[in-house]
C-alpha cells in the first residue's frame, strides 16, 4: 500500500502529461485543466499519507519500482527514498504546486496553448518529484534535467516573443554549465564508491579522503549554483521572468530553483567532510544574498524585483547550508516557497488587473481598486521582510542567529545587511504599487478589476501559510520541524544551543533591522517621494550600475558568448580554407624561397598535393567544372593527416617534444 | 577444391543478400515503372529472411573458408544492426524516391550490394577480405550518392566521394601490403603473431598501422580525414545520406575494432596515443563547426563526425596500457552500444529531414523547420526527441550511450577525457536545440514564400515509429542491449 502510494505521487501527474500531451486537442480546455490540477491534488493527498506514515514510523524507507540499468558491477534502480527530508519537499512541491495549478486556471484563461501549458506544468511536477524522491544520483539527475527542460519550455511559452525565446535559451545553456559539474560529481561518486545509491554512498563516506570529498562537493556545488541561480550563474533567473507568472511562482521561486539547496542538504554527509567546500557554499550564498538584494533596490519591473529577491533568498539558504544549519536551510526553503509563491501570484494578479502592465512606475494607488490583492501582497511583504511573527521572520532569523552563535561574524554582518535591503526593496515595491498617486495609463485604468475567486482562493491559502508557516520551527533549532528533520540532517559537529537571552537579543536585532528597512522605504516612497529621486540623482554612477545589474550580462556577453561564437566561425573558416592557405603558402615560399629549397618544394610537396589534380586532368575533363579544385584540397588534408600521425609516432619514440612527453 | 557445407552455411545471409541484389538488378529492366515498389519489398523480404538465420548463428565463434571469415556474436550483433538500418532505409526510400522522381529499381540492388559488403567487413578476419568488403560497400555507395543524376550537387558528391574514397582505399591497401610483407599472410591471427615477434618498435609494422588508421579513419570520418563528409552528405539523396551516416559508419567501426584489437592489439602502446589525439580533435572540430551550419544535412554531417569522436573514446579506453580485461571489454561494448543508439537517433532525424518538402524540392535548411510545431506537432515532437537524444539528455537513448562511454573512460583512469567529452556534449546542445527552437518558438512568415510541408506515408510512419521506439525504449530500459553487447564483445580475441 505504502509502495503504491509513493509510486502514485509522480505517476499521477505523468498520466496527466500523457493524456493532455497526446489527446489534449481532442477535448475541451475544461477537461485539460481538471486533469492538470486534479492529478496534482491527488498526488498531494498521497504525499500527506506518506508523510503521516513517516511521521509515525520515523524511519527512511526505500521503494523500488524497477531495475533501470545493470551491467557489470553497476546496478541502478528507479527507486525512491522516503525520509523526513523527502517528505517535507514532497509536501512543499505538491502542495504549493497544487495551489499554483489552481491559480493558473484563472490566470491562463483564454491564452492560446492552454492545454500545452498544463502539459508542461505537469511534466515539471513529475520531474521535480523524481528529483526529490530518487534514492540515487541518476534518478536525481533525470529529475534535474527534466525540470531544466520544462523550465526552458515554459520560459519560452510565449515563443513568438523574441525576448522569451532568448531567455529560454539562456536559461538552458547556463544550466547546462552547472549540469556538467553535477555530472562530473556523479562520475566521481561512482568511481569512489562503485554505487550511486545515497544510502550506500553515505554509509561508506568515511573512507573518502578530504581532498576527494572536497572535489565531489565542489562539483555538486557547481551544479547547485547553476540550478539555484547563485553567483556567478544567476543571470538566467531574472530573464526567466519572460515566462507566464504562475511559472515564475512555481518553477522560478518555490520549487525548481531550490533544487540546489535540496541537493546540498541531501549530500550533507559529503559536505561535512569538506570544510573548504562548506566555506565556499557559505560565501557563495552570502555574497549572492547581498549582491542580488542591491540590484533589487532599483529595478522597475515588478517581477524582476521579485526575481532578484528570489536569488537573494536562495543565497540565504546556501549560506545556511554552508554554516551547517541544514534544517534552517530547508525551513527557509519551505517558508520562502509559501511567501514567494504568494508574492508572485499576487503580482500576477496585479498584472492581470492592469492588462499586462509590469512597470511599477506606471502603477500606484491600487490599494483601493484591488483591495484583496493589496492585502495579500502586504502579507507576503511582511513575511519576506521578516516582521514578527510571520513565517519569514522565524526562518531568516534562525539562519542569522546560527551564523552569529557559530562565530561566522562576517557572514552574519552580510546577512543582516541583506535583511535590511530585503525589507527596504520589498516595501518600496509595495508603496510604489499600491500607495500614493495613481500613475496608471488612462486606458488601462478603466479596466482595472479584482481577479476571480479561482485566483484569489489559492492566494488566501498561501497567505495563511505565510503567516503561520513559521510556527513549526519555533523555538529556533529546537522546534517540531527540526526534530522531524533531524534523522536526515544531523551533521558530525556537536549541537550547541545558545542561551535564551542571546536568542531573544538576536531576534530583537533582526526585527529592528526589518523595521528600519520598512521605515526608510516609508520615508522615501510615502512621506517624501521626491527624496528618492534626489538620492538617485546624487549618486548617478552607483544608481546606473545597480540599474544595469552591475553590467554582468554585458561582461558575460563580451567574455564568453561572443568569443564562443567567434571560435565557431573561426573553426568553420579554418575547416574550409586552411588547405587553401597551406597550398598558397607553399606556393609563396616556392616563389620567394632560396634556390635549393625551391626545387624540393616544387617537385615533392607541391607535386604531391597536385597529384590528384593531374590525375583528374588525365581522366575526366567533364569533372573539372564540378570539382573546382576542392577535391585535391581534401586529399591533401588526408596526406597531411598521415604525416601528422607519422610525426606523432616519431616524436613519441624519440621523446623529444612536449606533445610526445605529454602522451607518455 | 571443395567447399564444405558448413562454410556455405556460415555465409548464408551474405549469399541471400547478394542473390536478392542480383535478382533486383535483373528484374529491374522488365519491371514496369509503376511496379518498382515491388523490388523494394523483395529487398526487404531478403533482409527479413536473414534475421532469423543470423540470430541462430549467434552462438560460439566459428571460422569458415580457411579462417577468412568468422561467425561470432560480435559479427552477428553488427549484422543484425545493419539489417535493421538497411530495412529502415528501404522503407524510408519508398516515398522519398518517388517524390524526387528517381524511383529506379537498381537503387535497391545497390543498397543490398553495399549491405553485403558491410556484412563481409564485420565478419572477416583477413585483411584482404575486409578490404574487399569495404570496396563492395563503397563502390555501391558512390553510385547511390550520385543517384539524383539531374542534380549537379548530387553528382558532385558522388564524384568527390569516389575520388577521395579511392585515395583512402589506396592508402589502406598500402598498409595491408606492408603487413603482408612483414607477416607473410593477411590473416589477423598471423599478423598478431608477427607483431608479438617483432615487438613494438618495428618501423614497417608501425607505418602499416598508421596507414590503416588513415584508411579506416576516412571510412568512419574522423578528423583530419573527415573533409569529404559534409559535402557528400549534403549532396547525396537524403535516404542515401542516412544510410551512409549510419550503416557505413557502423560497419567500418565493426571492422576497425576487430582489426586493431585482434590483429594489431600488440601495438596498443603505439595506436593509443594516435587515437587519443584523433578522438579529441574530432570531438572539438565536429561539435564546434556544427554550430555555424545552416543546412540541416551539413549540420547532421558534422554531428556524425562528432559522434564518431565519442565512439572512439571506447577504443581509446581499450587501448589504454593499464586497463584490465573488464575495463577493456566495457570500453568496446560501450562502442557497440553507442553505435546502436546512434543508429536509431540519426536515422530518425534524417527520416524527418527526408519528409520535409518545399515545393518540388527538399526542405533541407534549418530555417525550413520554422514553426513546424504548429503545423505538424507530431513530426516536430519526434524531431525534438531525436535532437534531445543526439544531445545526450536523459532519459533518451543518447544519454545512455554517452553514459556508458564516459563511465568506461572514467574507470580506465581517463576522467579528463570524459570531462572534455562532457563539455563538448554541452556545446552540442546548442546546435541541436537550435532546431528545436526554430520549430517551437518561431512562427512561419507565410508571405516569404512556399511553406515547407510534410510528405508523410505509411512506410515513413513505420520508420519513425521504429526510430522513436528505439530512442525511448533504449533510454528507459537498455538492459537487454547492454547484456548483448557485453557478452558479444567477449568473443573478440
Amino acid at each position: 500500500m505504502f509502495d503504491l502510494l509513493v509510486t502514485l505521487i509522480p505517476a499521477l501527474p505523468l498520466t496527466a502529461v500523457l493524456l493532455n500531451g497526446l489527446l489534449g486537442t481532442r477535448y475541451s480546455h475544461e477537461v485539460a485543466h481538471r486533469l492538470g490540477w486534479g492529478s496534482v491534488a491527488v498526488s498531494f493527498l498521497c504525499a500527506i499519507v506518506v508523510f503521516a506514515d513517516t511521521l509515525k514510523t520515523g524511519v527512511a524507507q526505500e521503494v523500488t519500482v524497477y531495475t533501470w540499468i545493470f551491467g557489470g558491477d553497476l546496478t541502478i534502480n528507479l527507486a525512491f527514498l522516503i525520509d523526513p527530508l523527502t517528505c517535507i519537499m514532497l509536501l512543499v512541491v505538491t502542495g504549493v504546486g497544487f495551489l499554483i495549478h489552481l491559480y493558473s486556471v484563472g490566470y491562463m484563461h483564454g491564452e492560446r496553448g492552454f492545454t500545452r501549458f498544463f502539459t508542461y506544468m505537469n511534466l515539471f511536477m513529475v520531474s521535480m518529484l523524481l528529483l526529490v524522491m530518487g534514492n540515487n544520483y541518476l534518478v536525481l539527475f533525470i529529475g534535474w534535467e527534466g525540470v531544466g527542460l520544462c523550465s526552458y519550455l515554459l520560459i519560452g511559452y510565449y515563443y513568438d516573443r523574441v525576448s522569451a525565446a532568448k531567455a529560454a535559451t539562456k536559461a538552458f545553456v547556463v544550466n547546462r554549465i552547472g549540469d556538467a559539474g553535477f555530472l562530473l560529481a556523479i562520475f566521481l561518486v561512482f568511481v569512489n564508491f562503485n554505487t550511486l545509491d545515497y544510502t550506500q554512498v553515505f554509509a561508506q563516506a568515511g573512507k573518502l579522503s578530504t581532498e576527494t570529498a572536497t572535489a565531489i562537493a565542489i562539483c555538486l556545488l557547481i551544479g547547485a549554483i547553476g540550478k539555484s541561480a547563485q553567483i556567478p550563474l544567476y543571470t538566467w533567473l531574472p530573464d526567466a521572468m519572460e515566462g507566464p507568472t504562475p511559472v515564475s511562482a512555481l518553477i522560478h521561486a518555490a520549487t525548481m530553483v531550490t533544487a540546489g539547496v535540496y541537493m546540498i542538504v541531501r549530500n550533507h554527509v559529503l559536505y561535512d567532510m569538506a570544510p573548504v567546500a562548506m566555506t565556499t557554499v557559505a560565501w557563495v550564498g552570502g555574497l549572492t544574498a547581498l549582491f542580488a538584494a542591491t540590484i533589487g533596490l532599483v529595478q522597475n519591473d515588478i517581477k524582476r524585483v521579485l526575481a532578484y529577491s528570489t536569488v537573494s533568498q536562495l543565497g540565504y539558504m546556501f549560506l545556511a547550508c554552508g554554516i551547517g544549519a541544514y534544517a534552517a536551510a530547508i525551513f527557509h526553503l519551505m517558508t520562502h516557497a509559501f511567501f514567494k509563491a504568494l508574492l508572485f501570484l499576487s503580482a500576477g494578479s496585479v498584472i492581470h488587473a492592469l492588462s499586462g502592465e509590469q512597470d511599477i512606475r506606471k502603477m500606484g494607488g491600487l490599494k483601493a481598486k484591488i483591495p484583496w490583492t493589496h492585502s495579500l501582497f502586504l502579507v507576503g511583504t511582511l513575511a519576506i521582510a521578516g516582521i514578527f511573527p510571520l513565517a519569514g521572520f522565524w526562518s531568516k532569523d534562525e539562519i542569522m542567529a546560527h551564523a552569529f552563535t557559530h562565530h561566522y561574524y562576517a557572514l552574519y554582518a552580510i546577512a543582516v545587511l541583506g535583511a535590511f535591503l530585503t525589507s527596504f526593496y520589498m516595501f518600496r515595491l509595495t508603496y510604489l504599487t499600491f500607495y500614493g498617486q495613481s500613475r496608471v495609463d488612462h486606458h488601462v485604468a478603466e479596466h482595472i478589476h479584482e481577479s476571480p475567486t479561482v485566483m484569489i482562493g489559492p492566494l488566501v491559502v498561501l497567505a495563511v501559510l505565510s503567516v503561520i508557516g513559521g510556527f513549526p520551527g519555533v523555538p529556533p533549532e529546537e522546534g517540531w520541524f527540526h526534530h522531524f528533520l533531524r534523522p536526515a540532517t544531523t551533521g558530525v559537529g556537536e549541537e550547541h544551543s545558545a542561551g535564551l537571552g542571546l536568542v531573544v537579543a538576536l531576534m530583537s536585532a533582526a526585527t529592528v533591522i526589518a523595521l528600519m528597512g520598512w521605515g526608510l522605504a516609508h520615508y522615501l516612497y510615502s512621506v517624501r517621494p521626491e527624496a528618492a529621486q534626489r538620492w538617485a540623482a546624487g549618486a548617478p554612477r552607483a544608481y546606473q550600475t545597480l540599474l544595469n545589474k552591475y553590467y554582468v550580462d554585458e561582461i558575460y556577453d563580451l567574455l564568453v558568448v561572443k568569443p564562443t561564437k567567434r571560435l565557431g566561425m573561426l573553426c568553420d573558416w579554418f575547416d574550409r580554407t586552411v588547405i587553401d592557405g597551406m597550398v598558397l603558402g607553399v606556393w609563396r615560399v616556392t616563389q620567394s624561397g632560396s634556390a635549393f629549397s625551391t626545387g624540393f618544394e616544387k617537385y615533392v610537396i607541391y607535386g604531391l598535393i597536385n597529384i590528384m589534380g593531374y590525375a583528374n586532368h588525365l581522366s575526366a575533363r567533364s569533372w573539372r567544372k564540378l570539382q573546382s579544385g576542392m577535391v585535391h584540397h581534401y586529399a591533401a588534408m588526408i596526406v597531411a593527416g598521415l604525416f601528422i600521425l607519422v610525426h606523432l609516432i616519431l616524436v613519441w619514440w624519440t621523446g623529444s617534444s612536449v606533445i610526445g612527453l605529454a602522451l607518455r | 577444391m571443395t567447399l564444405p557445407l558448413s562454410d556455405i552455411q556460415a555465409v548464408l545471409p551474405e549469399l541471400i543478400v547478394v542473390a536478392a541484389a542480383c535478382l533486383v538488378l535483373g528484374l529491374d529492366p522488365i519491371t514496369p515503372q509503376s511496379k518498382k515498389t515491388w523490388l523494394a519489398w523483395l529487398s526487404l523480404g531478403s533482409l527479413v529472411l536473414c534475421v532469423p538465420i543470423t540470430i541462430s548463428q549467434m552462438g560460439t565463434r566459428v571460422s569458415a573458408f580457411s579462417d577468412l571469415v568468422v561467425l561470432d556474436p560480435y559479427a552477428c550483433f553488427w549484422k543484425l544492426l545493419l539489417y535493421l538500418v538497411s530495412g529502415l532505409t528501404i522503407l524510408l526510400s519508398l516515398a522519398y524516391l518517388k517524390a524526387e522522381r528517381i524511383n529506379l529499381g537498381e537503387y535497391y540492388g545497390f543498397l543490398l550490394l553495399s549491405l553485403s559488403g558491410m556484412m563481409i567487413m564485420v565478419s572477416a578476419v583477413d585483411l584482404l577480405t575486409i578490404y574487399l568488403g569495404t570496396e563492395l560497400m563503397s563502390l555501391s555507395l558512390y553510385v547511390l550518392a550520385g543517384f539524383k543524376r539531374f542534380e549537379a550537387r548530387s553528382l558532385e558528391a558522388s564524384a568527390k566521394y569516389f575520388v577521395l574514397g579511392s585515395f583512402s582505399s589506396g592508402i589502406l591497401l598500402y598498409g595491408i601490403s606492408l603487413l603482408f610483407g612483414v607477416a607473410g599472410s593477411t590473416r589477423l591471427s598471423a599478423i598478431a603473431a608477427a607483431v608479438a615477434n617483432r615487438g613494438l618498435d618495428d618501423p614497417a609494422l608501425v607505418l602499416a598501422m598508421i596507414l590503416l588508421v588513415v584508411g579506416f579513419g576516412f571510412k568512419i570520418a574522423v578528423v583530419p580525414f573527415h573533409m569529404w563528409t559534409p559535402d557528400v552528405y549534403e549532396g547525396a539523396p537524403t535516404s542515401v545520406t542516412a544510410f551512409m551516416a549510419v550503416a557505413s559508419k557502423v560497419a567500418s567501426f565493426g571492422a576497425f575494432v576487430r582489426v586493431f584489437l585482434e590483429g594489431l592489439g600488440g601495438l596498443k602502446a603505439n595506436w593509443y596515443g594516435l587515437f587519443l589525439v584523433v578522438c579529441i580533435a574530432t570531438l572539438v572540430l565536429g561539435n564546434v563547426v556544427a554550430i555555424v551550419q545552416t543546412n540541416i544535412k551539413r549540420m547532421l554531417a558534422y554531428s556524425s563526425i562528432a559522434h564518431a569522436g565519442y565512439a572512439l573514446i571506447g577504443i581509446v579506453v581499450a587501448g589504454q596500457a593499464d586497463t584490465e580485461g573488464a575495463v577493456r571489454s566495457a570500453g568496446l561494448s560501450s562502442v557497440m552500444l553507442y553505435l546502436a543508439v546512434y543508429a536509431f537517433m540519426t536515422l530518425g532525424a534524417f527520416a524527418v529531414v527526408a519528409m520535409l518538402r518545399k515545393g518540388g524540392l527538399e526542405g533541407e535548411e534549418i530555417e525550413d523547420f520554422t514553426g513546424l510545431a504548429k503545423r505538424q506537432p507530431i513530426a516536430a515532437f519526434l524531431m525534438l526527441v531525436f535532437m534531445v537524444s543526439l544531445a545526450g539528455i536523459p532519459p533518451t537513448a543518447g544519454f545512455i550511450g554517452k553514459f556508458y562511454l564516459f563511465l568506461a573512460a572514467v574507470n580506465a583512469g581517463l576522467a579528463w577525457l570524459a570531462v572534455i567529452a562532457v563539455l563538448f556534449a554541452a556545446v552540442s546542445a546548442y546546435y541541436y536545440l537550435r532546431v528545436v527552437m526554430v520549430m517551437y518558438m518561431r512562427d512561419l512568415d507565410i508571405s516569404a514564400g512556399l511553406a515547407p510541408r510534410f510528405a508523410s506515408s505509411p512506410a515513413m510512419t513505420v520508420v519513425l515509429a521504429c526510430a522513436i521506439a528505439g530512442v525511448v525504449i533504449l533510454g528507459l530500459y537498455p538492459d537487454p542491449l547492454v547484456s548483448l553487447t557485453t557478452s558479444a564483445v567477449l568473443t573478440l580475441k
